[in-house]
């Protein structure tokens, strides 16, 4: 337990100081949803009704962005190697290390979302409903794209590859967390049917991604 | 012989190119047949009295829609051999199985996209069905990707095994996620409680033609193997060219 404590305090220490570019994603993230206003034209109307969509699909790209750092700079300086020696089990290593990527890089997006949000001309409740489908939706965003990390990791392929196996794997998160945040906001749905499903696929995410991760890990590193 | 013992057998990749070598010709005579036979059946059946002589698309379709979910399942039983029983043919399958399956999903879509055009009137319509085979498209492609990443074919092996394993928990959420969002496809009508809705006349041709693909994808596929371990043998010779070079 205390080397799991060490990891995650380890990780986020490493991902908050300099050269660590965790807050890079919020920065990916807002320039991102800036961006968008150029491409469909400044409507309040139109960019409040879709909102959502352009915060979850800010926030997707983000999170993938920041995913290759996972494990390659631990990889680089050989200290995954020590961790997958080490007596803790490798999948909760994973975890672990999914967990403090998910503080350092994916909380910055969910707190940045409120603001994001007044840019997008959406009101309080809207704001809240998407910034709760992020918390409950990116973890699993974490965790699945931790599997491609660990591939790219042991194949010494990150970038593109990475996104391509990562990406039709989060579709259903996507889907339902914009279906849940536009329940809230418009939707004939109520909210509690997408949500809930959002949290069922974050659930499973917790326990597909780490054994899968420590899977490719353990095979990949000689 | 139990099949176990056969599998071990053919983990020798001589028997399993003599073996192939043998069963081959009988397998493409026997795939040339049924598709003459399906092609003949499917041109004589009856048009549809709503969708006239489009509906013969479906006997293109509905077997490539078929495969293209099935392949990944030899796929995916491949990777459990290459991970749990070191299968040295399994890799080998699963690698050649990949670029069958894409193919058989690209013209599932294509088929889909051309029969969609006179009965919806559009090209693509973004309806679960034809947005999941995409996405099952995308990632043939992605592990297709992955496959040429690596030079290394163990390697390479490795990880799309995992890959696709992952793919295969993912792909049931996936369609179950895309049905949710959206549906305007008809629904199921041929495996289905209470027998199937389509007429006898239309469910013959389309059961041969179903047969005739699956041995054609047997058929591509054995060839395909035989292909990727010449292809591993020639890589290995000119590796221990280069070392006798070099030494």
């Amino acid at each position: 337990m205390t080397a799991l404590a060490a990891l995650i305090k380890r990780d986020i220490q490493i991902a908050l100081r300099v050269g660590g570019g965790a807050l890079i994603g919020v920065l990916f993230f807002l320039t991102v949803v800036v961006l968008m206003p150029f491409a469909i034209g400044p409507d309040l109307a139109l960019l409040a009704r879709l909102g959502p969509a352009i915060l979850w699909l800010g926030a997707l790209l983000a999170s993938l962005l920041t995913l290759d750092r996972l494990f390659t700079a631990d990889h680089d300086d050989g200290s995954l190697d020590l961790i997958a020696m080490s007596r803790t089990p490798l999948e909760l290593s994973c975890a672990t290390k999914a967990l403090a990527h998910w503080i350092a890089a994916g909380l910055p997006l969910i707190v940045a979302t409120p603001v994001l949000g007044l840019l997008l001309n959406l009101d309080a409740a809207s704001t809240l409903a998407v910034a709760l489908t992020l918390l409950v939706g990116t973890p699993a965003l974490t965790f699945t794209g931790m599997i491609g990390a660990a591939l790219a990791v042991t194949l010494h392929r990150g970038g593109l590859l990475l996104a391509v196996l990562v990406l039709p794997l989060s579709i259903p998160v996507l889907i339902f967390g914009v279906a849940a945040s536009d329940a809230a906001i418009t939707g004939p749905v109520s909210f509690g049917t997408p949500f809930s499903i959002l949290c069922a696929l974050s659930l499973v995410s917790f326990v597909v991604g780490p054994f899968a991760a420590a899977a490719s890990l353990r095979q990949g590193l000689d | 012989m139990t099949l176990t013992t056969t599998l071990t057998d053919l983990a020798n990749p001589t028997k399993f190119l003599s073996l192939t070598a043998r069963l081959l010709p009988w397998l493409i005579a026997a795939t040339a047949i049924l598709l003459l036979i399906g092609l003949y059946m499917s041109a004589a059946a009856p048009d549809d009295y709503q969708q006239g002589a489009t509906v013969k698309i479906m006997f293109i379709h509905v077997p490539n829609a078929w495969l293209s979910m099935f392949v990944w399942g030899v796929m995916s039983i491949a990777s459990l051999g290459t991970l749990v029983w070191r299968h040295p043919l399994a890799d080998v399958a699963a690698k050649s199985a990949a670029p069958i399956g894409a193919a058989f999903t690209f013209l599932a879509l294509v088929t889909g996209s051309l029969w969609g055009r006179p009965m919806w009137g559009t090209y693509w319509e973004w309806d679960a069905r034809l947005t999941s085979v995409l996405i099952l498209f995308l990632m043939y492609l992605g592990l297709m990707a992955l496959w040429r990443a690596v030079e290394d074919p163990s390697r390479a092996a490795r990880a799309a095994a995992i890959l696709t394993l992952v793919g295969a928990i993912n792909l049931p959420i996936i369609k179950f996620s895309v049905d949710w969002w959206n549906t305007l496809h008809q629904p199921a009508s041929v495996f289905r409680m209470g027998g199937p809705t389509l007429d006898r006349a239309f469910l013959l041709p389309l059961l041969v033609m179903a047969v005739a693909f699956s041995l054609l994808f047997v058929t591509l596929h054995l060839a395909a193997m035989r292909n990727e371990i010449l292809r591993r043998r020639v890589r290995s010779l000119q590796m221990m060219q280069a070392g006798q070079q070099a030494a």
